[in-house]
C-alpha cells in the first residue's frame, strides 16, 4: 500500500497527465528534493521557488487568474501565517468581483504535531482555515482519501486548502488506490527517487485511475451506538484505535472522519448524534475558537433535546506553541488516553 | 457591459479653470453637436481630423489629441465621482485625478483582450485613466461609485476605482496595498508559458513599495533564466495618505531598487504623456521581445488628496498634467481652445447623464450576500450544509 506522501505524488502525476495541472511549486518542491516529505518527487510540472511564502501564494493566485490549474505548497503551515491576507483575497476574489473571477488553485501544507517538530513545525491550521471564507478546506487521514481529495481539490473551481497531517506522511493505507501496484516494493522502486545522484532518475509512473472523494463528505470509519466521535487528520486514527479498544469492553463508539473542514458533512454528524445522543470532537488545533466549537454550537442548536450528555471538545491547549520535549508536546496536543477517558466519562453521563 | 475600442462619446461642459489657460485658436473643423454617446463621432473623432505637421516626441498628432481627449475624459469622470460623494450618493471616493498623463498611455498601448494572449492589467485604485483609455464606459465607473447592482466590477460590493473587467484582463483591484505586485507574477508566468508575447502590467503607488509583495515581484520576476514578461511600474505621487516620500524612502529613486535585480529600469515624468507614452512603448516592446521584466517609476501629481477621507479637495501646488499638456498642444496648434472646451463639455454631459441613469438603477439585495462565495453559486451557507 502507498503511504500518504506516495499517494499525493500519484495524485499530482495523475493530475498533470489528465487534469491539466500545469504547475506544482513551492520551496524545495522541484528536483532534486521533491518536497521535504518527498510528496512531489519526479513530477514534470514541479519547480522550486524562492523562499517566499507570499510570493508562492501570489503566484498561485495569478496562475489561477490566468486560467491554469496549479498546486502550491507552503513547506509547513507554521510559515503560512504571513500569507493570511493573501489567502483572504484568494477566498474573496470571486465574491468581490460578483462572480467574475474564480481562482481554481490548490494550496497544500503539512500540519500538526507528532514528529517532535518543536514550535515551528507543529502548528495546526484547520481552525484558522475555517475562518477564511471562500476556501474549501480538506484534511485526509489516509492515503486513499489523500489521493481522492487532492484530485477533487485540483478539479474544483474554487481555492482549496489541502492540509497534510505531517505525522501520517509515512503511514500506509489499508486500501489500494485505483491503479496502484499491489506490491509495495514495486511501487517504491517505480516512484521513489534513489538516494544520492538523482540527475538521471525518472519515475515509472503506474497507470493511475481517477478516484474522487467528494469535498464536503465525511466517512464513518467505525460504526457504533453509544457515542459519536468526530475527528480528522492524525487524530482520526487515534479515535479509531480508541474505538477498537473500547469495543472489547462493550463500549460502542461511532467514529466520523470529517475529511472536509469546510464545507462539512453536517448530515452525517446530525444523523449520528441523533442516534447516539453523545458527541466528542477531537482535533489538535488550539482549543479557544476551535472549529470543533462551531460543530458543538450547531449540535446544541439543532439536537439539544436529543442529547444525553454535554457535547465535548478535546483540542490543543491554548498555549503559544508545541514545545519540543515530549513532556511538553504530549501535554499540549490531545493524547489517546484523553480521548478514551472523555468517551468513558460521556457515556456515563446521564441527563 | 460594453467597451468601445476607441474613446467615443460626446459631452459638453468646459472646465472653467482650464479654459483660462487655453489659447484661443481658430477651429479647423466643425465640432460635433450630437448627443448620442453610442456613436463614435465624438469629440475625439473631431479632434483627430485636425491636420497638423507639428507633433511632440515624434508622436502623430492624432495620438497626441487622443491622449488629451482621454485624459480629459478621465478627469471629468473622477471629478464627477467626487461630486457624487459630496452629494451623499456614495460612501467613499478614491481615485487617480492628476495621474492621467501616465495612466492614459498605458491603456492606449496595452494589448487589450481576455486570456493569456493579451496583456494582464494588475492595477491599483488610481487607474481610472488607464481604464478609460482601454474603453471603459463612464457609467460603469459611476455604477461602481454608487454601489449599484448593475456595477459590472463588483455588483455594488466594493469601493470606487476597485475595477474588475475580465473581458479586458483587468484583475480585481484590491484595497490591501501592493498585493497586485505578487499576483502579477502568476499571470506573467502563464503568459510566458503560452508564448504569445503578451505581458503583465502592474501598477502601484510609491508608499506601497514598502510592502513585501513589491520585493517579491522584483525577486521572482528577475530570476536568472526564469525571467518573467512583466512591466513593473510605480506611480510616485510622493504621498502615502499623509506620509511624505521622505518619511518612508531612503532610496533616491524607487527605480534604483529594480537595478539591484538586474531589471532594466527608468524614471519618467509621469506628468508628461508624451514622455510616458514613449517610455511605455519602449519598455513594452522590450518585454515582448525579450520576455524579461522592465521597471518604470513615474513621477506624478496627486491633485485631490488621498481620498474622500482627506477631503478630496483640489490641491493648488502640484502640476496639473491636463493644463500643461493642453498648453503644449495649443502652442503647437495641434488643437484649439474651442475644441478642448468641447471635449470637456461633451464628457461633462456624458458623466452627468450617466449619473442620472445610474441613480435610477437597482441596488444589491440583502439575500445576495451568499452569492458567489463559491463558483457556480454552490452553497456556502453552513446553515444549509
Amino acid at each position: 500500500m502507498a503511504n500518504m506522501a506516495q499517494a499525493i505524488r500519484l495524485a499530482l502525476n495523475y493530475s498533470e497527465k489528465n487534469l491539466q495541472l500545469k504547475d506544482v511549486f513551492g520551496q524545495d518542491v522541484g528536483a532534486p528534493l521533491g518536497g521535504v516529505f518527498t510528496a512531489t518527487q519526479g513530477l514534470k510540472t514541479s519547480w522550486n521557488t524562492p523562499l517566499d511564502e507570499r510570493g508562492i501564494i501570489s503566484m498561485a493566485m495569478g496562475i489561477a487568474m490566468a486560467g491554469d490549474r496549479c498546486v502550491a505548497e507552503i513547506q509547513f503551515c507554521d510559515y503560512i501565517f504571513n500569507t493570511i491576507d493573501l489567502l483572504k483575497i484568494a477566498g474573496n476574489t470571486l465574491w468581490c468581483t460578483n462572480g467574475q473571477y474564480n481562482l481554481p488553485m490548490t494550496v497544500m501544507t503539512p500540519v500538526g504535531a507528532g514528529i517532535r517538530g518543536s514550535v515551528y513545525h507543529s502548528h495546526s491550521f484547520d481552525s484558522w482555515a475555517s475562518r477564511i471564507q471562500g476556501w474549501k478546506v480538506v484534511m485526509p487521514s489516509n492515503p486513499l482519501d489523500a489521493y481522492g481529495l487532492l484530485l477533487s481539490a485540483i478539479k474544483d473551481p474554487n481555492p482549496v486548502l489541502f492540509l497534510k497531517p505531517k505525522a501520517l506522511m509515512r503511514v500506509r493505507g489499508e486500501e489500494l488506490i485505483p491503479g496502484e501496484p499491489a506490491d509495495e516494493k514495486e511501487l517504491k522502486t517505480r516512484i521513489d527517487a534513489p538516494i544520492g545522484d538523482r540527475s538521471k532518475w525518472e519515475p515509472e509512473w503506474p497507470n493511475m485511475q481517477e478516484y474522487l472523494v467528494e469535498i464536503g463528505k465525511g466517512k464513518i470509519t467505525r460504526k457504533g451506538e453509544q457515542i459519536t466521535v468526530v475527528s480528522w487528520g492524525r487524530h482520526l486514527l487515534l479515535a479509531n484505535e480508541v474505538a477498537d479498544e473500547l469495543k472489547a469492553s462493550d463500549v460502542s463508539v461511532e467514529v466520523i472522519d470529517l475529511r472536509s473542514i469546510y464545507p462539512y458533512d453536517w448530515g452525517m454528524i446530525r444523523t449520528s448524534v441523533a442516534k447516539t445522543g453523545r458527541v466528542l470532537i477531537v482535533n489538535e488545533d488550539t482549543e479557544v475558537t476551535n472549529f470543533g466549537e462551531h460543530l458543538i454550537y450547531r449540535v446544541v442548536q439543532e439536537l439539544f433535546y436529543q442529547l444525553l450528555a454535554r457535547p465535548r471538545l478535546i483540542a490543543g491547549k491554548n498555549v503559544p506553541g508545541v514545545g519540543l520535549h515530549p513532556n511538553l508536546e504530549d501535554a499540549t496536543v490531545p493524547q489517546k488516553s484523553e480521548i478514551k477517558s472523555a468517551i468513558l466519562e460521556l457515556i456515563e453521563e446521564v441527563p | 457591459m460594453s467597451y468601445s475600442k476607441t474613446t467615443t462619446s460626446k459631452s459638453n461642459s468646459a472646465k472653467a479653470n482650464f479654459a483660462k489657460v487655453a489659447t484661443k485658436k481658430k477651429s479647423l473643423v466643425k465640432m460635433s453637436s450630437k448627443k448620442d454617446d453610442s456613436k463614435k463621432s465624438s469629440a475625439l473623432k473631431t479632434a483627430k481630423s485636425i491636420s497638423s505637421t507639428q507633433s511632440l516626441g515624434q508622436l502623430p498628432d492624432k495620438v497626441l489629441v487622443q491622449m488629451l481627449d482621454l485624459m480629459i475624459k478621465s478627469r471629468v469622470l473622477e471629478e464627477r465621482l467626487i461630486k457624487i460623494y459630496r452629494a451623499g450618493e456614495s460612501y467613499f471616493w478614491i481615485g487617480g485625478p492628476g495621474e492621467e498623463a501616465w495612466g492614459v498611455p498605458i491603456g492606449i498601448l496595452a494589448n487589450k483582450g481576455q486570456g493569456v494572449k493579451h496583456d494582464f492589467m494588475h492595477l491599483h485604485y488610481r487607474c481610472t485613466p488607464t481604464l478609460i483609455a482601454m474603453g471603459m464606459n463612464m457609467k460603469d465607473s459611476i455604477r461602481l461609485m454608487m454601489n449599484r447592482a448593475t456595477d459590472p466590477s463588483t455588483g455594488g460590493r466594493n469601493f470606487s476605482n476597485h475595477y474588475c473587467i475580465p473581458e479586458m484582463n483587468i484583475a480585481p483591484v484590491t484595497s490591501p496595498i501592493g498585493v497586485q505586485y505578487g499576483i502579477a507574477l502568476g499571470t506573467a508566468h502563464a503568459q510566458k508559458r503560452a508564448g504569445a508575447k503578451a505581458i503583465s502590467i502592474v501598477t502601484g503607488g510609491d508608499a506601497g513599495t514598502a510592502e513585501g509583495d513589491f520585493a517579491s515581484c522584483l525577486v521572482w520576476a528577475s530570476r536568472k533564466n526564469n525571467e518573467l514578461p512583466i512591466l513593473i511600474t510605480v506611480q510616485n505621487n510622493y504621498w502615502g495618505i499623509s506620509t511624505s516620500y521622505e518619511g518612508q524612502h531612503g532610496e533616491t529613486n524607487i527605480a534604483d531598487r529594480a537595478r539591484g535585480f538586474n531589471i532594466r529600469s527608468r524614471v519618467v515624468n509621469g506628468n508628461d504623456p508624451v514622455e510616458s507614452y514613449i517610455a511605455l512603448k519602449e519598455e513594452m516592446d522590450y518585454i515582448r521581445k525579450t520576455g524579461k521584466p522592465s521597471f518604470i517609476e513615474a513621477k506624478v501629481s496627486r491633485l485631490y488628496g488621498h481620498s474622500s477621507a482627506s477631503g478630496a479637495n483640489l490641491v493648488q501646488n502640484e502640476e496639473d498634467c491636463l493644463k500643461s499638456f493642453s498648453e503644449k498642444l495649443l502652442s503647437k496648434k495641434i488643437i484649439t481652445e474651442k475644441e478642448i472646451k468641447t471635449i470637456w463639455t461633451t464628457y461633462e454631459e456624458e458623466a452627468l447623464r450617466a449619473t442620472e441613469e445610474a441613480r435610477c438603477e437597482g441596488v444589491p439585495t440583502s439575500e445576495s450576500i451568499w452569492d458567489h462565495v463559491f463558483a457556480s453559486n454552490e452553497n456556502s451557507n453552513w446553515r444549509k450544509f
